[in-house]
């Protein structure tokens, strides 16, 4: 399932302003792959082009080449909404829908895109992702109740189940521990190395610890001054990254003498 | 208005303990404002007595002399800082009472006059062969229920898709002009929409028509504005964290809206149109231009003249025939009957927010 992504001289703009500036990387499947930086530096801008979830800003495009296994995800003839099927999403805010119970959430994906499905097999999606999303036994004897009524951190699993319910090829996380406790956070962060092993994952995060302790690559954006735009400065594994990188910007910025 | 009544219920009551306050400053007992505005009362009522009687001239003299009363006590007892909060109070209290004058004595007077012939003949009958007693408004109560209920058919699928256009497509020109128009529409005199309509349908089948469903487009055009300006601010209010949960789910952005927008925003919608027909059902000018009137029953918009309340109301109380007092019976209680679905609709429109809410119950 799990697939690689190539990514070639993107650039990335909201209107004329370019706020992303010639990435090139390639994503492991099966892997946790981090991004760190700076607040406006891009990571989140560049994560969302991952699944074309950026065009859906006005005047926003992108200009590059974004590969998943051999297929171009801007080209002429790709549906963004194929494309967003195949990559799922975490928002940074857990962000279930208020009208839907718990089960709806989950089964949100194959309903709101009206694939018949029996209701035996519904019934096995939603417990096999809330299960792997670890909330199936924090939630299974209310799945009627409405998701809002959650916790926040049950609330980003349940956001996460209903992400993987779909069964997507790659789920990009955006700042997806930003909102919760640290108890709420290690459980997401547990998730993450399970769900590598069906998924290919790519997190944003503010928190290095974690990006340290999740991630088996990681890559460092950064921007020149106000108004330039963001740039890949440095991939490499996480662990050289944080031991021996080969930028000095990286090392100022992990070691706190940023700026 | 009713200080004198209420004076009279606080005033038995002994005097509160008074505590300790900032700046040294003896905190007011409760009943003291009441009994400043009691006073009040007593010296408006011998003012009055000394030259002559008026109720109107009795209330103000004594919202008046309470308010200063009890700014000044307060302020001597007190300090300035309490004594501008009572006085404040006094004056919102008062701006109250003052805006609650025409609703209350407006409602009151219905009521009262309407009354009369508020009976089981005024919902069954119509004015067919009606001289004199007797008769009802069961044809204009039907009209009015047709010709509203066709106005929200023609103005909510108009009203709600211009919304949809404006919150999730509109963009650039076409967005600002519409929006432009839409408040312009809103600003129509009702008998210019009146006019239209009548324009209209004169053009199609010849002068001097007179149909229900002419009633019908004449109230849209006044209609369409309101649900499209009330339908925006809902979907504006929708997090658009939902919409980009959705995308990124890979549902298409039509489903989006119909399965995710909507739902989350039904209760305001809803409560949105259904304030806007409480906005047209009393529509007058309009209807007298377009739709007429008619002693008869008449349920078929599309045939000729249909009575409708206002008009009704409006025909019983200036024609009224001879001896008079039945149509203007007549009128009054289609008045409050009309009043009467006013107020139902908006208790309808709260309930609906209610039951529709997004429900967070743990």
């Amino acid at each position: 399932m799990a697939k690689r992504i190539d990514v070639s001289d993107l650039d990335i703009y909201y209107g004329n302003f370019k706020a992303v500036e010639g990435v090139n990387l390639s994503i492991e499947p099966r892997s946790i792959t981090a991004l760190i930086g700076p607040s406006g530096c891009g990571k989140s801008t560049f994560l969302r082009a991952l699944n074309r979830m950026h065009e859906v800003i006005p005047g926003a495009r992108v200009e590059g080449k974004v590969v998943i296994e051999g297929q171009d995800l801007y080209g002429s003839d790709v549906d963004p909404v194929d494309v967003r099927r195949q990559i799922g999403m975490v928002f940074q805010r857990p962000n279930p829908f208020p009208t839907m119970s718990i089960y709806d959430n989950v089964a949100a994906g194959l309903r709101l895109n009206a694939k018949k499905t029996s209701k035996s097999d519904m019934d096995d999606l939603v417990e096999r992702s809330l299960k792997g999303a670890n909330l199936w036994n924090e939630v299974k004897d209310r799945l009627n109740r409405p998701g809002s009524g959650l916790s926040g951190g049950q609330q980003q699993r349940l956001c996460i189940a209903r992400a993987i319910a779909i069964q997507p090829e790659v789920l990009l996380m955006d700042e997806p521990c930003s909102a919760l406790d640290p108890i709420s956070t290690l459980a997401v962060e547990d998730l993450m190395m399970e769900l590598k092993e069906q998924f290919t994952i790519v997190i944003v995060t503010h928190n290095m610890q974690q990006a340290a302790r999740v991630s088996e690559t990681t890559g460092f954006f950064n921007l020149n001054g106000v108004g330039q735009p963001g740039r890949l400065i440095e991939y490499n594994p996480t662990e050289k990254i944080f031991s021996n990188p080969d930028e000095k910007a990286t090392e100022d910025y992990i070691s706190g003498r940023f700026g | 208005m009713s200080t004198s009544t209420q004076q009279s219920s606080a005033a038995p009551e002994t005097s509160a303990p008074s505590q300790g306050a900032l700046g040294g400053h003896e905190k007011q007992a409760p009943w003291v404002p009441w009994a400043v505005f009691g006073a009040a009362a007593v010296l408006a009522l011998g003012f009055g007595l000394l030259t002559s009687w008026n109720i109107v001239l009795f209330v103000i003299y004594t919202v008046v002399l309470g308010t200063l009363g009890t700014y000044v006590l307060s302020r001597v007892t007190e300090g300035p800082r309490k004594a501008v909060d009572r006085l404040v109070t006094c004056l919102v209290i008062s701006a109250f009472g003052i805006a609650m004058v025409p609703l209350v004595s407006l409602v009151y007077e219905v009521v009262r006059r309407g009354a009369a012939r508020f009976d089981a003949e005024f919902f069954t009958a119509s004015l067919q062969g009606i001289i004199g007693p007797g008769g009802g408004a069961y044809h204009a109560l039907m009209g009015t229920l047709i010709i509203t209920l066709l106005t929200t058919l023609i103005s909510v699928p108009i009203g709600l898709m211009t919304a949809i256009y404006l919150v999730e497509y509109g963009t650039g020109r076409l967005k600002k002009s519409i929006t432009f128009f839409i408040d312009v529409m809103t600003g129509i005199p009702s008998i210019v929409a009146g006019l239209f309509a009548y324009a209209l349908f004169v053009l199609i089948f010849g002068p001097g028509v007179r149909l229900g469903i002419m009633g019908a487009v004449a109230l849209s055009v006044l209609m369409i504005p309101v649900v499209v300006r009330s339908a925006e601010e809902v979907l504006k209010l929708v997090p658009n964290e939902l919409r980009e949960a959705a995308y990124a789910l890979g549902v298409p952005k039509w489903r989006t809206i119909l399965k995710v927008v909507i739902p989350t925003a039904i209760a305001g919608l809803a409560t949105g149109v259904t304030l806007a027909i409480a906005r047209v059902i009393g529509e007058t000018a309009p209807l007298l231009i377009t739709v007429g009137i008619t002693n008869a029953l008449n349920f078929n918009p599309f045939d000729g003249r249909m009575a409708t309340l206002p008009v009704y109301a409006y025909y019983q109380l200036t024609q009224p025939g001879v001896p008079p007092q039945d149509a203007i019976d007549r009128a009054w209680t289609a008045a409050l009957v009309l009043i009467m679905l006013v107020m139902g609709l908006n208790v309808v429109a709260r309930l609906i927010s209610r039951l529709f809410a997004p429900k967070t119950s743990r």
